[in-house]
């Protein structure tokens, strides 16, 4: 309406169509108890539905033959042992009180801590790391703070953990437990009795608790990485062997069945083959002898094929669980060594060779990285990084780590004989400062072409 | 009575044999001739395309018929030989990918193989020097796998030189076979084949020798890894500086 009256359009000048009733003399009377911008929030007219149910609101007079008062009374607690007496407003009702018991009472619930006489502390309860009163105490505090052992773990004397307060506190009860029950079978399910604490497992329960809580963001992504390749082999393996299931009862194969068999079984094979992720150090689930046991498998659905592709299979089987890193790097070790990567003459002999070779060149890599992250943990102590692959080591560290690389490939990997030693010098070569400091030149004194 | 005894005769030779892996080595590949002053524009070469047994035997014993697909510029791109020696010869100037396919006899197995082999005419390397008299040669050697042959198959070619057959596993004994007409049969080996004095000679020892000792080496260096490893294993974690290593 204002804004109309400063556009100093004329009021209304289009006509509301869906009402009935008549909205240009509405608007113009202010009704009565609302200011009119409020009113004119609703769109300028009266809501069509009441929107809230009027009969609610005046309920409170519905009780108006009753006469309610409040007032300022003392009251008592049960839960409370000292006869305090507080005072609080209190609803009278036609001079009447309100009678029961003060209404929180009911949530002082507490624990039945075990009471032993001193009798049975000497027939069952001695330990040699507790001693009586130590156990007492331990007992008194437990009633009085409800078995909350984290509160009890810091008012405690001496200093015990929370996890060896427990398990005294357990084992006394279970024994008192056992020791008072008329015949075992009676106490057998109470659940003390059934499962008892085990300290230890609670222990690292909370140790690897805490290391999870701990994880890094990269540890969190590698966890998941690890998890889903996991689930992906054992799924793949799950798959050929249910492919290799069929094979056994049914000799007189059609066409249709062996070719779907074999696509199966050849799926099988190709998912359990290079995944190239990253490195880890810790060991995945799949294992190399599995692997090839259901390459075999695969291979025998296709009836007929070449020996070269088999080992091809073998090949990606056995080195499955291996980054793509690792695989150009035995690549590279089979060159130096001057076998070639695919055999020239592929009887059944040479490939069996060559399959064990390139098994032994991965335990060497591993061994040698192995050997790297020892000497990389023991020049500085990382707290909660289990034997993982460092995200970003200090630089410190790196530049032994590289100068490891240095000493160690020339040394161990020394196929080419005294060219290898002349080309790390001349890489050493004018312009290039001693130590270097990142892992892209790390990396290079392990690639070395023996010929060229 | 006799076709009930045919019939299990036919399933007996039809059953499996387990743990008894045949083998047939071979070799394929192909020869290219320059055709010098006879090459035309579209004709510079005259190749052979072929599959033979490794030591030159006969493969007809387990190939029934060899199917070379050529490039589709070719007329009838796909030439299928029935018999052996499995060759096929054209002439051309393209290098092109050949797709071998082996179809196997029917009591070897109904799958075939597929062998893929990129037809080479030029020498490459030594540049310039194209000979009519000395041919461009790639060659691969392969063999094909019979996992599980049946018994039939096993006895049919347990005699023949073209394919290794195993030690049979304890206690399975193979029905007999009816022996073939050596002398009707053409020959199908190629050892006085036209272009035999190409062919490589593929032998295993050097292989195997060169494998030994690569894996002499590797076993050689991880165990001194090993040890390596479990002399620090004994020390606890000390700095230790670059000049230690």
């Amino acid at each position: 309406m204002d804004a109309k009256d400063i556009l100093g359009l004329p009021k209304n000048a289009l006509p509301i169509q869906e009402k009935k009733s008549k909205p240009p003399k509405e608007t113009q009377r202010k009704p009565d108890g609302i200011s009119r911008e409020v009113y004119a929030l609703t769109g300028g007219l009266a809501p069509l539905m009441p929107s809230v149910d009027v009969n609610q609101l005046k309920r409170k007079a519905q009780s108006e033959n009753e006469k309610i008062t409040w007032q300022w009374l003392p009251f008592t607690n049960s839960a409370r042992k000292d006869n305090l007496q507080l005072y609080h407003w209190v609803r009278v009702v036609n001079g009447v009180p309100s009678t029961g018991d003060y209404s929180f009472a009911k949530y002082n619930k507490s624990v039945d801590v075990i009471k032993y006489t001193d009798e049975e502390y000497e027939k069952y309860l001695v330990d040699p790391a507790w001693t009586k009163e130590e156990t007492d105490r331990l007992f008194d505090l437990c009633e009085r703070f409800d078995l909350r052992f984290v509160v009890i773990a810091d008012r405690f004397p001496s200093s015990k953990t929370v996890e060896e307060l427990k398990n005294r506190f357990y084992s006394v009860s279970r024994a008192i437990l056992i020791a008072r029950a008329p015949s075992p079978g009676d106490v057998i399910v109470h659940p003390l009795v059934k499962e008892p604490y085990n300290v230890s497992q609670e222990i690292e329960r909370k140790r690897a608790l805490s290391m999870v809580l701990s994880h890094t963001k990269q540890q969190e992504r590698r966890d998941v990485e690890v998890l889903a390749e996991a689930k992906r082999i054992s799924e793949a393996r799950k798959a050929a062997k249910a492919a290799e299931e069929p094979e056994l009862p049914v000799m007189a194969d059609t066409g249709h069945d062996v070719t779907d068999r074999a696509a199966v079984a050849a799926a099988a094979a190709d998912s359990i083959s290079p995944t190239p992720s990253t490195q880890f150090p810790s060991a995945t689930t799949a294992n190399p002898v599995s692997e090839t046991a259901s390459v075999v498998a695969s291979l025998r659905m296709l009836q007929v094929y070449l020996r070269s592709y088999a080992l091809e299979q073998m090949v990606q089987a056995a080195s499955s669980s291996a980054g793509l890193r690792t695989i150009k790097r035995v690549e590279q070790t089979l060159q130096d060594l001057g076998v070639n990567l695919k055999p020239k003459v592929p009887t059944r002999a040479v490939c069996a060779e060559h399959l064990e070779l390139r098994k032994e060149i991965l335990t060497l890599l591993s061994l040698q990285k192995q050997l790297q992250y020892k000497e990389a943990e023991g020049s500085s102590y990382r707290d909660g990084s289990y034997a993982e692959t460092p995200g970003t080591p200090p630089p410190k560290r790196l530049q032994r780590a590289a100068d490891l690389d240095r000493t160690f490939t020339p040394d161990s990997l020394s196929f080419g004989g005294e060219r290898v030693g002349k080309r790390d010098q001349k890489r050493k070569g004018p312009g290039r400062s001693e130590a270097p400091s990142s892992p892209a030149q790390s990396k290079r004194p392990r690639k070395y072409k023996a010929s060229e | 009575m006799l076709k009930s005894s045919d019939d299990s005769e036919k399933k007996n030779l039809a059953r499996k044999v387990k743990d008894s892996e045949i083998s047939v080595p071979i070799v394929y590949g192909n020869i290219a001739f320059w055709l010098g002053k006879k090459a035309s524009e579209y004709q510079s070469h005259k190749w052979t395309v072929y599959v033979r047994g490794a030591a030159n035997e006969d493969l007809g014993v387990v190939i029934k018929r060899a199917s070379f697909q050529l490039h589709s510029s070719f007329n009838n791109p796909t030439r299928i030989v029935e018999s052996p020696p499995f060759e096929l010869s054209e002439s051309g100037w393209g290098e092109f990918e050949i797709v071998i396919t082996l179809h196997f006899h029917s009591d070897v197995t109904d799958k075939p193989l597929h062998l893929y082999h990129h037809l080479k005419l030029y020498p490459g390397d030594e540049s310039g020097s194209l000979s009519t008299k000395k041919p461009v040669v790639v060659e691969s050697y392969d063999e094909i796998v019979f996992p599980e042959p049946s018994e039939g198959f096993l006895s049919r070619v347990k005699d023949h030189p073209a394919v290794n057959v195993p030690r049979l596993p304890a206690g399975v004994t193979l029905p007999p076979v009816p022996m073939e007409d050596v002398d009707k049969r053409k020959r199908g080996d190629t050892n006085d084949h036209p272009l035999s004095q190409w062919f490589a000679n593929f032998s295993e020892a050097d292989e195997l020798l060169k494998l030994a000792g690569a894996r002499q080496q590797v076993q050689a260096h991880i165990a001194r890894l090993r040890r390596q490893l479990s002399l620090m294993d004994g020390q606890p974690p000390q700095l230790k500086s670059a000049s230690d290593l």
